[in-house]
């Protein structure tokens, strides 16, 4: 299952979780890091930062690009993976188990404007052709 | 339209991803990179090559011509089989193309030029011949394909899937190469690695790629390639070099035979003036990825990262960088990627050469 239907998408190719808690959990797409290629280094936010919906707080860096990783909502950031920082392969072999960071929503309206699964398959293929 | 090598389809059959590079369609991976770049350093890989040209120089005098041509000297290749890496230079000592140079038999030569430079070089070879040496014969050779097996078993995994090579392969040094079956195999590359490029008819190149992977050697695209030449130490033309710059500030003042007693084309507009630049190597001490055309800070000035990426052998960020003459391995260097200032250490390239890392950190 290359989108599972389960999450939410942004058109930046961030995946978007919702958890029992409140909280998001994100990370990048399959089609995301299949474009980038092996990933070789991952910067992630500082736990406590603000962020706003589409500012940029992570960075991954393949063996071919750097691509920029936005925040899907506005809130704070209460967790950032340490995996992934140590092992940025994960996001290539399993893209939706190797989360990046989890937001504490501020405003949970903008929930209501990601992408769900079958907008983002069609956004994917779409930069294929 | 893309051009399309010999192999286009063996490349689509195996999945890989194809990406545009000069005017060619070829393989970026497989699968992945880095798998093919470690098979590479401790195995065995293979990149079909076949985008690049292979040029005959055929004639009386085609040794007299190639040494007014290239700045390394072909007086170096006594005999045939022999070869030689070399710029060839404008008038203004500036890099038209790098390549190497085999010398076939005493009338007969064979350059392999970038697939980016091929039509350019074929014209200035035209318009050289044509002034000094015009009986020679200049011919393209669009009817072969070139493939390069590298790493420490490419030369046994390749006698396994083609023994007839064996006799004739065996007893090749670094930089020799032999005419057997149809084919030229010259124990060179792009990689760091021991191995060989093997130049045979187009028709015969998807048998021959189907023989080597089942012996075990991985397709490896240009992703890797990269990656290989970089730890390798060795420029890429377009990147760390081009008409814009001599060889003496793309560090390779060790291609260029200033020899006195020989004049080639550039010499003059070389021992003119010392180079101001130089090429070198730089190791990321912070975490992050160098890339092409960062900013690069030091005690000598300022300059520039030429080819940058992530090394798979250190696991850690490496680039070639152009910066002020002053510059010594070991010097402290600052790099600008995206909007910090990360700490870098200047050294001396190869960073890696026959699966060993070869820079302390």
């Amino acid at each position: 299952m290359t989108t599972p239907d389960d999450l939410k998408y942004t058109k930046s190719h961030e995946w978007v979780r919702q958890e029992a808690d409140g909280t998001v959990t994100v990370g990048i797409t399959f089609h995301a890091q299949e474009q980038l290629g092996d990933v070789v280094f991952i910067q992630n936010p500082e736990v406590g930062r603000r962020v706003r919906q589409g500012e940029e707080c992570a960075v991954i860096e393949s063996v071919k690009a750097a691509a920029d990783i936005y925040a899907p909502v506005s809130g704070e950031v209460i967790a950032a993976s340490q995996e992934v920082v140590d092992k940025p392969e994960r996001v290539n072999q399993d893209p939706y188990a190797a989360w990046l960071f989890r937001i504490k929503p501020g405003d949970r309206s903008e929930l209501g404007g990601l992408l769900d699964a079958a907008a983002y398959r069609e956004l994917a293929e779409s930069e294929k052709r | 339209m893309l051009k399309q090598t010999p192999l286009n389809a063996v490349h689509r059959g195996m999945g890989a991803k194809m990406v545009e590079f000069a005017g060619w369609e070829m393989p970026l991976h497989y699968g992945s990179q880095i798998e093919e770049h470690h098979r590479v350093r401790r195995d065995a890989g293979m990149f079909d090559v076949s985008h690049m040209l292979a040029v005959d120089v055929c004639g009386q005098g085609a040794r007299a011509f190639l040494r007014r041509v290239l700045a390394n000297d072909v007086a170096k290749l006594e005999a045939a089989g022999k070869a030689l890496y070399t710029c060839m230079l404008n008038e203004a000592g500036c890099v038209l193309d790098d390549l190497i140079v085999y010398c076939l038999a005493e009338d007969r030569f064979r350059l392999v030029v970038n697939a980016g430079a091929a039509e350019k070089d074929g014209a200035w070879l035209r318009r050289q011949r044509d002034r000094l040496a015009p009986a020679l014969l200049l011919e393209p050779r669009r009817d072969l394909a070139i493939i390069a097996v590298q790493g420490p078993r490419a030369r046994e995994k390749t006698w396994s899937a083609a023994p007839a090579l064996r006799t004739a392969t065996e007893a090749l040094a670094h930089f020799q190469a032999e005419e057997a079956g149809g084919m030229m195999v010259a124990r060179t590359g792009y990689t760091g690695e021991d191995g060989f490029e093997i130049v045979l008819p187009a028709g015969g190149a998807p048998g021959l790629w189907r023989a080597l992977q089942e012996k075990g050697v991985a397709p490896a695209g240009l992703g890797a390639r990269d990656t290989l030449r970089l730890e390798a130490g060795m420029n890429l033309y377009g990147q760390d070099m081009d008409e814009t710059v001599n060889p003496l500030e793309s560090g390779l003042a060790w291609t260029v035979d200033l020899k006195p007693g020989r004049d080639f084309i550039g010499k003059a507009a070389l021992e003119e003036k010392p180079a101001a630049r130089q090429l070198v190597g730089l190791v990321l001490l912070d975490k992050g990825v160098m890339r092409g055309h960062q900013n690069v800070l030091c005690a000598a000035g300022a300059g520039e990262i030429t080819s940058g990426g992530f090394s798979p052998t250190m696991n850690r960020s490496i680039a070639l960088a152009r910066v002020p003459a002053g510059v010594r391995p070991g010097d402290d260097m600052k790099v600008e990627v995206r909007g910090h200032w990360l700490r870098a250490k200047a050294v001396k390239p190869p960073f890696v050469r026959n699966g060993k890392v070869l820079i302390p950190i």
